[in-house]
């Protein structure tokens, strides 16, 4: 096997240091090295979306990216979605509503919402479902996630 | 045990959170915060990766395995074949017939046949592609129909390929009517695709035993298949709930459960293996395709006289769950409709196909696209509109199955059809306007290159039938251990039970269960291990009636020592005591003591196994009362169709649904959009490909799962008319609204396009009628 190289990466605020192999994804370097198991993998070829983190502010699926990619980067991943021991509006808004069932696609479509909602603080039900498509999810049939990201959403706004 | 008496009182009116309200799940805030933690997500340090080596062939012999090269990579601890099993190399969940390791026959693509254990997970799959095995590769048998009839064909079983013939014969076999229809259809094979892939955890323990950590749908039943095949006694196999990510009958059978516990008590290190999407593919069962004959007659008044239907399910290579398939498939094979004359036979059978069991609605999803694809071409033949011709003959309480058994409580069918129907329709597409209309509307979204010139709307219903719980005189029962004591001043209730969370939301009704029956507020579940008794399986819409009958049952016991204890020391009868928020009552409602104070430093457990009532097998005859409850649910669809690209798009798909007693009615409803959602799947896009055994699609790429731009919203009607011999009334709820959605969602393409579909999943080119 090949030399390892370090890579050093913001995570969540954090500055994080490791070695990985070169070809590592960034999605197990998150996971295995540095305990981020809220990165979920579902299909680790890019559809489903469940894996979504946030990379400088743009949502990126990091089972499509390598580690080293990350290089000096800023990531969010669902752990560091929580403020202050104070769940997002997001995350109240899926728990409330029934936006999960086994909450395994629940980080990425979290991501994906949060990047939505930065972009389009008031969406409607459609642009909603635009936003969220490129993520998968096989419980819910994705009518209370919509309502999640609706009402977190109005929450939102009415907070800033 | 029998059926504890239902209680009159309304104990939980002063606690927030109980049966019938939606309160927060518990697993919720872990959930969204990231820290739930699946099964693919334990980690021991020094524990090592498992990988393992499939068959590529669908039929072959074994001539020799040579591990030589495998075994001397860097880094690998184990490589094992089927002479390292130390037990029975057999396991299956009806049948032990499939090899843990196959050693001789391999009768799938895909089949295990060496597992390694390594380092690191690279180095594991490494070694097995070192793995050099000699096949003798032989050809396949793959079609289900000569599985069946064609004596000449290669028996992949001892006792033919034949697993279950089923017939159902009720009434005149002779019969006649007025107008008759006939027809073929074939169902493809769908796969749960749940998102979180196999995975788990396997640790050696220092009594020589095995603790594993496993996302299943029923622990015990993994439990007893692995103590065949480790050899050890079930104190020595203990099984652990890790976090799962969806189930839907994919986890009803092992998978890579044996395998972790041999290479964990092989090396004596803990074993972590986790399968990718594409062996997810080939490391869990499927819904069994089908293929299925019907022919219903009828008077020219629209009343079925008899039906007659031949269904053959393709088991694939290994039994799994087929034999009870068959019987959901036979038995509820005419749906929910009365008919005096009937004659089904049912088969599943072995091929070398990959091996089918359990998914959501299993049989009964199969014969719905049959028989309500026949009800639809008989209001055809009548002229008749669909819904009165499904009306006319609903099944209603009272009446008589094609097995004998009658219907015992409330079937709503004609109801549950009249309901869609009166739903709201959404506005027509306004053909004259195409310039104003929204591209990424047109079925095929953005990548539909026309103007949607060719685009026409349908409409069409369905409804479907379902058993709950397990039948045929199975011995169907979930064990609760209920304590009750004080913590930080508040009385406070733990339940513990074996029962799998899988997403549905148990978690939450069997707290629900306990602040209704014993009047606290605070419920701690307990994680699920084989510590307690059975919970059975999670599956057959069973968890709720069956794992929820105990909890209650246990509560009940556990309520009845507080108040005997509070009519000690109050000096009471306590038959004139009663619980209410956490107080005790006395006859003249005044409150006499508080639960804590008569609690005091106690501890209460009552540990009950629950049955519901018991079911009977089928006679020669298919004649018997083999199911405990039966439930229904009723679809309308709405779809537009491009008919020159064969493109469809569903524009609403609506449900009406019996559940008896809404336990959670947010729950329910959440459990109808996901299960509506997997039946617009099977309408419109998932199948596994197999072509001559193979397996052609084994990723998200290709295997299509519905995305939210596909499901669209749906209207919802929930009724609740009580099931007297259910808890609560419930009846069982993540199934039926799977059944109904794929038959509705066909039936408005037909009605688009007048295209005569008889297959699932419908292709583009089924409706533009190029090859
Ligand atoms: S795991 Fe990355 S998209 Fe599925
Ligand atoms: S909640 Fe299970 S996949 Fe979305």
């Amino acid at each position: 096997m090949t030399g390892k190289v370090t890579v050093t990466l913001k995570v969540n605020g954090r500055t994080f240091s490791a070695d990985c192999e070169p070809r590592k994804t960034l999605a197990d370097f998150l996971r295995q090295d540095l305990g981020f198991t809220g990165v979920h993998l579902g299909c680790e070829h890019g559809v489903c979306g469940a894996c979504t983190i946030s990379v400088d502010g743009s949502t990126a699926r990091s089972c499509c990216m390598l580690a080293v990619q990350a290089e000096g980067t800023e990531v969010t991943t669902v752990e560091g979605l929580a403020s202050d021991g104070n769940l997002h509006p997001l995350q109240e808004a899926f728990w409330k509503h029934h936006g999960l069932q086994c909450g395994f696609c629940t980080p990425g479509m979290l991501a994906a919402a949060s990047e939505l909602l930065e972009d389009n603080p008031d969406p409607t039900a459609d642009e909603i479902r635009e936003g969220i498509s490129g993520n998968l999810c096989r419980c819910t049939g994705y009518q209370f996630i919509v309502d999640s990201v609706q009402d977190a959403a109005q929450h939102l706004r009415s907070t800033t | 045990m029998s059926t504890p008496t239902r209680t009159e009182q309304n104990l939980g009116a002063d606690i927030a959170g109980g049966v019938g309200e939606s309160p927060l799940r518990p697993d919720g805030t872990l959930k969204v915060t990231g820290e739930f933690a699946y099964s693919s997500d334990l980690w021991l340090t020094g524990m090592l990766w498992g990988a393992t080596l499939r068959s590529p062939h669908p039929s072959a012999r074994i001539r020799s395995i040579d591990i030589t090269e495998a075994v001397r990579t860097d880094g690998v601890y184990a490589v094992l074949t089927h002479d390292d099993v130390p037990g029975d190399n057999l396991y299956g969940l009806e049948h032990a017939d499939q090899p843990v390791l196959a050693g001789d026959v391999i009768r799938y693509q895909g089949e295990a046949v060496a597992i390694v254990a390594a380092d690191h997970p690279e180095t594991a799959r490494r070694a097995v592609n070192k793995i050099v095995v000699d096949y003798e590769v032989h050809e396949p048998l793959t079609d289900p129909e000569q599985a069946v009839f064609d004596s000449t064909a290669p028996a992949l079983h001892e006792g033919g390929n034949v697993l279950r013939h089923l017939p159902i014969r009720r009434g005149d076999p002779d019969a006649t009517a007025d107008v008759v229809v006939h027809g073929e259809y074939e169902v493809g094979m769908q796969d749960q695709a749940f998102l979180g892939p196999e995975s788990g955890l396997a640790v050696p323990a220092d009594d020589g035993g095995i603790d594993l950590y496993i996302a299943t749908q029923w622990l015990h039943v993994d439990q007893k298949q692995l103590c065949r095949v480790l050899g050890m006694p079930a104190n020595k196999v203990r099984l652990s709930l890790a976090g799962v990510g969806g189930a839907f009958g994919a986890r009803e059978d092992l998978s890579m459960q044996a395998h972790a516990c041999l290479l964990a008590l092989q090396t004596g290190r803990p074993v972590k293996m986790m399968y990718s999407r594409e062996e997810s593919f080939f490391g869990h069962v499927h819904r069994h395709p089908a293929k299925m004959r019907y022919e219903h007659g009828a008077t020219r008044d629209g009343k079925l006289v008899y039906v007659k239907a031949q269904i053959i399910l393709d088991g694939g290579a290994y039994a799994s769950s087929t034999p009870a398939v068959v019987a959901n498939a036979a038995t509820l094979g005419v749906g929910p409709y009365k008919v005096r004359n009937v004659s089904v036979d049912c088969y599943g059978v072995y091929t070398n196909n990959p091996p089918c069991g359990a998914m959501r609605g299993f049989g009964a999803v199969q014969a719905a696209f049959g028989y309500e694809s026949q009800m639809d071409k008989l209001a055809d033949a009548l002229d008749m509109d669909p819904v009165e011709v499904r009306t006319r003959n609903a099944l209603h309480e009272g009446a008589t199955m094609p097995t004998g058994q009658v219907v015992d409580s409330a079937a709503p069918v004609e109801e549950l059809l009249e309901r869609v129907k009166a739903m709201p329709l959404p506005p027509e597409p306004n053909a004259s306007d195409l310039d104003g209309y929204d591209l990424r509307l047109l079925p095929g979204g953005v990548s539909n290159t026309t103007h949607g010139e060719g685009v026409r709307r349908g409409v069409g219903y369905a409804i479907g039938i379902k058993n709950v719980c397990f039948s045929e005189g199975f011995d169907d029962y979930s064990t609760a251990r209920v304590t009750l004591k004080v913590n930080g001043g508040d009385a406070v209730a733990t339940v513990y039970t074996a029962a799998a969370e899988v997403g549905q939301g148990l978690v939450t009704v069997q707290q629900q269960i306990a602040r209704t029956e014993l009047g606290v507020e605070q419920v701690v579940i307990q994680p699920a291990d084989t510590g307690v008794g059975s919970g059975g399986s999670t599956s057959a819409s069973r968890q709720t009636y069956v794992t929820g009958g105990a909890v209650k049952a246990a509560c009940e016991q556990v309520r009845a020592r507080v108040l005997r204890q509070a009519a000690k020391h109050l000096d009471l009868p306590a038959s004139q005591l009663r619980l209410h928020a956490g107080k005790i009552v006395s006859a003249d409602e005044a409150v006499v003591a508080a639960v804590v104070d008569v609690l005091g430093g106690e501890t209460i457990t009552e540990t009950v196994t629950w049955r519901h009532r018991p079911t009977h097998p089928l006679d020669e005859n298919g004649q018997g009362n083999a199911h405990v409850q039966y439930a229904f649910a009723a679809h309308r669809a709405i779809v537009d169709v491009d008919v020159e690209l064969g493109l469809v798009r569903v524009v609403q798909l609506d449900c009406a649904q019996d559940v008896g007693k809404a336990m959670n009615p947010d729950a329910v409803v959440g459990q109808i959009h996901g299960g509506s959602a997997q039946g617009l799947g099977l309408a419109v896009m998932e199948e596994i490909q197999v072509s001559g055994g193979m397996v052609r699609n084994p990723s998200f790429t290709d295997y299509l799962i519905p995305t939210i731009l596909d499901m669209p919203p749906m209207q919802v009607d929930v009724l609740e008319l009580a099931d007297p011999n259910a808890p609560y009334g419930l009846r069982g709820v993540g199934e039926p609204p799977t059944i109904s959605s794929t038959p509705a969602i066909v039936a408005a393409i037909r009605h688009a396009t007048g295209a005569d579909l008889t297959r699932v999943p419908v292709q583009p080119h089924h409706i533009t009628g190029t090859p």
